[in-house]
């Protein structure tokens, strides 16, 4: 599935032109990125949560060649699933 | 940030109702489930990719008592962020 499948999801069921569906759906994900590149999180219930994390710089090993390097701070997005999409997964 | 401030967001960034921004949103999320339980996977550019990944089942322990306990198979959503968000996160 990809964005072209969602757009003509709304398209189909929605009552949107063609057009319009393209740009509302960029727009939802827009608005997510957005979000997150502010660092804040985002909670979409029944799915689940979109959430920043600060990572503190720490030695880590070039598995190549086994060299030491230093890993830098980041700040890295994980996604944690809502109870209902797992148990949704595993009915 | 929410479901119902997404919702917002999305309503006054394109101008719809409020109404019709639940059922886009609604809709995408929905998707989303739906195409996961059939195993499926997402690919939305620019924001991440989500699969399912299968855990085969192993012999776990409760931290508080110690005691051993057995952990069925399982299908967990895993979600892969893409570049571009994975970058403007991390600015």
């Amino acid at each position: 599935m990809t964005k072209i499948d969602i757009i003509q999801d709304v398209y189909e069921k929605l009552g949107f032109s063609k057009k319009d569906s393209a740009r509302i759906v960029e727009s939802v994900f827009e608005i997510m990125k957005e979000c997150l590149g502010r660092g804040e999180k985002i909670k979409i219930s029944g799915f689940g949560n979109f959430v920043v994390k600060e990572k503190k710089s720490r030695r880590g090993r070039n598995p190549q060649t086994g060299k030491e390097i230093e890993i830098s701070a980041r700040r890295v997005l994980t996604f944690k699933s809502s109870q209902v999409l797992r148990k949704a997964l595993n009915g | 940030m929410n479901k119902s401030g997404l919702i917002e967001a999305l309503s006054r960034k394109e101008n719809i109702t409020e109404k019709k921004a639940v059922e886009v949103v609604n809709l995408i999320f929905k998707g989303f489930t739906e195409e996961l339980k059939k195993g499926g996977r997402i690919e939305i550019r620019g924001l991440g990719s989500f699969v399912v990944r299968d855990y085969e089942a192993y012999t776990g322990r409760n931290p508080k008592t110690g005691k051993n306990i057995e952990v069925s198979p399982k299908k967990l959503p895993f979600f892969k962020v893409g570049k571009e968000l994975k970058e403007k996160v991390d600015r």
